[in-house]
């Protein structure tokens, strides 16, 4: 490629201001000899992964991505327009056409439509909200399921914000102060602005110990500790620490996957917003561990809060020398950097978020090659859930045996439980790790309403729905395989026979068809064709016979052929569902 | 470049297998004397193993494995027929007819057939299956694009882009079933980085590229690939030798190909010996 074509349409002061404020000093273009022959594919790798940030700036300037604007950025970043476009368009949060917005509009009003908005009247808010003149969008859950309905405002001109965070106590922790408390034992007791007062509470004490213990037996003491990832996957923080540690040669990476976005989640929202100097600390020590000189924080677009909070964090750490050239005086360099999502489930994908984060569309590449040895640039990277760094904080301090205290033998320590659905006291958890289903719903309060018990959701949307006869299952990895569903990301929603399941189900398979990145068959039309099949119930109040046989058949091929684990488990919680018998039974003729 | 070849062994189906270190499943697989559909797989491609539909059981791997992509290990044990297998590309090969035109994908209807596919199963009396649909773009002399029969392989993205062309003038954009083949906000291909080099119509397995000759042709009833006569020569226009091949019908060229695995072009020309031809013959005569 000789010269980039770039059309016509050129971009306004506003935009070019917005552009320059978002990629940092202006940038020097890229010359065509500068370019890196990096695995056969060409990478303008200096500038492509500003490519998100640069977007970001174009939204927020006018409230959409206009062809001036995004030819400016492909100027300035020398990326390819058609490339730029197919990146802007993979986003929720970014827009593509010119809204009709009054001049006088400040911001667009996120309301979400999962599970626990749903069924908190999230349809009175929205109606309400029109009713005052709003733009409201429709968003998949935005983290805030113990404060449904919940709303988002994408700023035009102005800072985004969480309407709940300004006027009332946002800190949901029921536990808040009990000494018991490990994960949360900062949340709403220190002040999470002030670096001195994380430290006057014990913070950077891990760090230094860590530093004193050398990276070899902080991986040991992580690997021993059984401790395993709380994104989902629960796959062992040892094991995957020490095969970066013993990658050599190339610069490598940590990355804290800060993007949240499973329905009905919020855990990581709390503790970066709460305690962000403990994910940058145990991010940091995650560094050193793993001999990566280079720390980044994806975090999604829709948490402003955290946002600021960490990179108020991270610039208190840098200037007291916590991070930099000799960080915290380990002799290691270590530096972090924030990268803010766009709206895209997908992108909490580990590979996925690799891709969106060095500037390309969110789509999952395929494993093997791991992320241990082919992450983020292809270079070695660990990634984790922030949850799971800051479980490191405690095992290197008191070392693993304490830590193996709490919990089981194939599942020690704590876990945080997002509670939310139909208990009075919804919010935050924690809990170790062998508390029955029934516990942890008792300390969340009695149900509102006056239904009874018929289902909760655990895990996710990638979940699964289990009955009220599983509320003595013990919250451990162990007991919920065995009984079929999982502790995923943590989450545990509540649902009343009150509440129609089938509308549940159908915005379930709404959102994996909305958020299914459509690189593979298997997802992106079975997503679709599942969706078809609930919309089906709903209409009908039954499926027919001919769909009913189509259900398995959809799952089986979403389950074995998808690329990633979104197709994976998208018809999972459905399935469970239908099983349970919270769908309508009995088939309808076929017509045909 | 490694000059000793290390052998691999593998089971596929029962039968012992040896290969190349470096060989996909495929690969092994052709060697093996099996067939295995494909659909975003090609030669001179980067395999983006998306479609799905090459999938094999591998033992010890929970999910199937797409094949075209995946390298043989050693003592790797392989299925190609087994029961999952055989569902999954079915179904791959339902839900695409059930949601684009595959009348010109003539390889797929072929396994279509083998494994029983019914795309029109999903289709419901007052609830039809949702389909794309999509007007062709029709913006130029040269070649149209309807993405109405776009299975989403990406092998045009990846032949304008970092496989061949590196011109980049199309990329996909949106996401799940919205996703398309697309230049920046949609811009008419002659106001694109587009510079009608036709690598994209060489590789698109299912006609939603395709050159405007055949589009016209086939509109007027008068595209007949059996009629078709290929004369390969090398193009003229300059020195580097590109291997052509002329398709003529009633002794009017009516396309131009290159061989993938020609060592010069790899399948890919650019616009004088793709398009070069519509100087040297008369527009239609009809
Ligand atoms: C569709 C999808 C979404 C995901 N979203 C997240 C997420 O938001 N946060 C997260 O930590 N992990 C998420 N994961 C899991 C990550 O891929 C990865 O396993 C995890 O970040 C590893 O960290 P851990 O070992 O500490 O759990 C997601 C996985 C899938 C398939
Ligand atoms: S499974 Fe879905 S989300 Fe994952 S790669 Fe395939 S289409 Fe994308
Ligand atoms: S004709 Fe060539 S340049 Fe134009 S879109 Fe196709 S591959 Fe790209
Ligand atoms: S237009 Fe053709 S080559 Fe391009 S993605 Fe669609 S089917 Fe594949
Ligand atoms: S914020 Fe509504 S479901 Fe999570
Ligand atoms: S041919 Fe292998 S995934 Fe498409």
């Amino acid at each position: 490629m000789a010269d980039l074509f770039i059309g016509d349409d050129k971009a306004d002061e506003i935009e070019i201001v917005a552009v320059a404020a978002a990629v940092g000093t202006p940038t020097a273009v890229v010359r065509e000899s500068e370019r890196l022959v990096y695995g056969g594919i060409h990478r303008r790798r200096d500038h492509r992964h500003l490519l998100l940030p640069a977007l970001h700036g174009l939204q927020n300037a006018k409230g959409w991505i206009s062809p001036g604007g995004l030819n400016h950025v492909c100027e300035v970043l020398q990326v390819p327009p058609a490339e730029a476009y197919g990146v802007a368009t993979f986003y929720e949060m970014f827009r593509l056409d010119e809204p009709e917005l009054g001049p006088e509009t400040t911001h667009v009003t996120h309301v979400c439509v999962d599970a626990a908005c749903q069924i908190a009247d999230n349809e009175d808010l929205i109606a309400e909200l029109e009713a005052r003149g709003a733009h409201v969008h429709r968003s998949p859950c935005l983290g805030q399921c113990e404060r449904a309905p919940a709303q988002f405002h994408q700023g035009i001109g102005r800072h985004d914000s969480v309407p709940a965070d300004t006027v009332e106590v946002a800190v949901r922790i029921p536990q808040q102060g009990d000494p018991s408390l490990r994960l949360l034992r900062n949340v709403g007791v220190v002040d999470p602005t002030s670096l001195d007062a994380y430290r006057a509470n014990g913070g950077y004490r891990a760090l230094g110990e860590a530093i004193r213990m050398g990276p070899v037996a902080v991986c040991a003491a992580v690997a021993d500790s059984g401790l395993s990832g709380r994104g989902g996957a629960a796959f062992p923080t040892g094991i995957k620490w020490r095969a970066v540690a013993a990658e050599q040669g190339r610069p490598k990476h940590v990355v804290a996957n800060c993007d949240e976005s499973e329905p009905g989640t919020f855990k990581d929202r709390v503790v970066m917003e709460q305690d962000p100097f403990a994910v940058i600390e145990s991010l940091t020590l995650a560094g050193f561990a793993t001999g990566a000189e280079n720390g980044w924080i994806y975090i999604r677009g829709e948490y402003p809060l955290a946002t600021a909070r960490l990179e108020n964090a991270v610039s208190q750490a840098r200037e007291a020398g916590l991070l930099g050239a000799d960080a915290a005086g380990s002799g290691h360099r270590f530096d972090i950097e924030i990268r803010r999502g766009a709206g895209a489930y997908i992108c909490g994908e580990e590979t996925a978020l690799f891709a969106s984060l060095e500037g390309f569309r969110g789509e999952p590449r395929s494993k093997p090659p791991f992320p241990t040895t082919h992450g983020l640039f292809r270079e070695p990277t660990a990634i984790n859930n922030p949850e799971t760094l800051i479980n490191a904080l405690d095992i290197v301090l008191n070392g693993p045996e304490a830590y193996r205290r709490r919990g089981t033998e194939r599942s020690p320590g704590t876990k945080l439980l997002c509670l939310s659905g139909r208990v009075s006291k919804p919010g935050l958890y924690e809990v170790e790790f062998g508390t029955t289903l029934g516990e942890v719903l008792e300390l969340a309060g009695p149900l509102t309403g006056s239904g009874t018990l018929a289902a909760v959701l655990m895990g996710g949307a990638a979940g699964s729905f289990v009955g009220p006869d599983a509320l003595d299952m013990p919250l451990t990895l162990e007991d919920t395989r065995e009984r079929g569903t999982t502790l995923g990301s943590g989450v545990v929603m509540a649902f009343t026979d009150e509440i129609d399941m089938t509308d549940v189900a159908v915005r379930i398979a709404e959102f994996f068809r909305n958020e299914s990145c459509g690189q593979c068959v298997p997802c992106r039309v079975g997503t679709v064709r599942q969706h078809e099949t609930m919309v089906q119930i709903q209409a009908k109040g039954s499926l027919s016979a001919q769909r009913r046989s189509l259900v398995d058949d959809i799952a089986e091929v979403m389950v074995d052929a998808s690329i990633c684990g979104l197709g994976h488990t998208a018809a999972s919680a459905i399935n469970s569902a239908m099983a349970l018998g919270l769908l309508p039974e009995g088939g309808h003729d076929d017509d045909h | 470049m490694t000059i000793t070849e290390v052998s691999v062994n593998l089971t596929i189906n029962g039968q012992a297998v040896s290969v190349p270190e470096g060989t996909s499943i495929h690969k092994a697989c052709e060697s093996a004397g099996i067939e295995t559909p494909t659909l975003c797989w090609a030669e001179n491609l980067t395999p983006v193993n998306a479609c799905r539909v090459c999938v094999v059981e591998v033992e010890g791997s929970r999910a199937l494995v797409p094949s075209c992509a995946r390298a043989v290990e050693d003592q790797m044990v392989v299925q190609t027929d087994s029961p999952r297998v055989r569902h999954s590309r079915k179904m791959v090969l339902e839900f695409l007819g059930s949601s684009v035109d595959l009348s010109q994908a003539t390889d797929l209807a072929e396994w279509m057939r083998h494994y029983g596919a019914d795309p029109d199963r999903y289709d419901q009396p007052d609830l039809p299956a949702e389909r794309i649909s999509e007007e062709p773009k029709i913006q130029d002399d040269l070649y149209i694009r309807d993405y109405d029969k776009c299975v989403l392989c990406y092998k045009c993205v990846e032949a304008c882009g970092d496989d061949a062309q590196h011109t980049f003038a199309i990329a996909v954009s949106g996401r799940g079933f919205d996703a398309r083949i697309s230049t920046e906000f949609d811009t008419v291909l002659p106001d694109s980085a587009c510079v009608y080099c036709g690598n994209c119509i060489g590789v698109c397995p299912t006609g939603a590229i395709q050159f405007k000759t055949e589009f016209d042709m086939r509109a007027a009833g008068e595209w007949r690939p059996d009629e078709q006569e290929v004369t390969t020569t090398v193009c003229s226009f300059c020195g580097v030798g590109c291997n052509l091949e002329l398709h003529t019908q009633d002794d009017r060229i009516v396309k131009v190909t290159s061989p993938a695995d020609h060592s010069v072009t790899h399948g890919h020309l650019c616009i004088k010996g793709r398009f070069g031809w519509q100087y040297v013959q008369p527009p239609t005569r009809r």
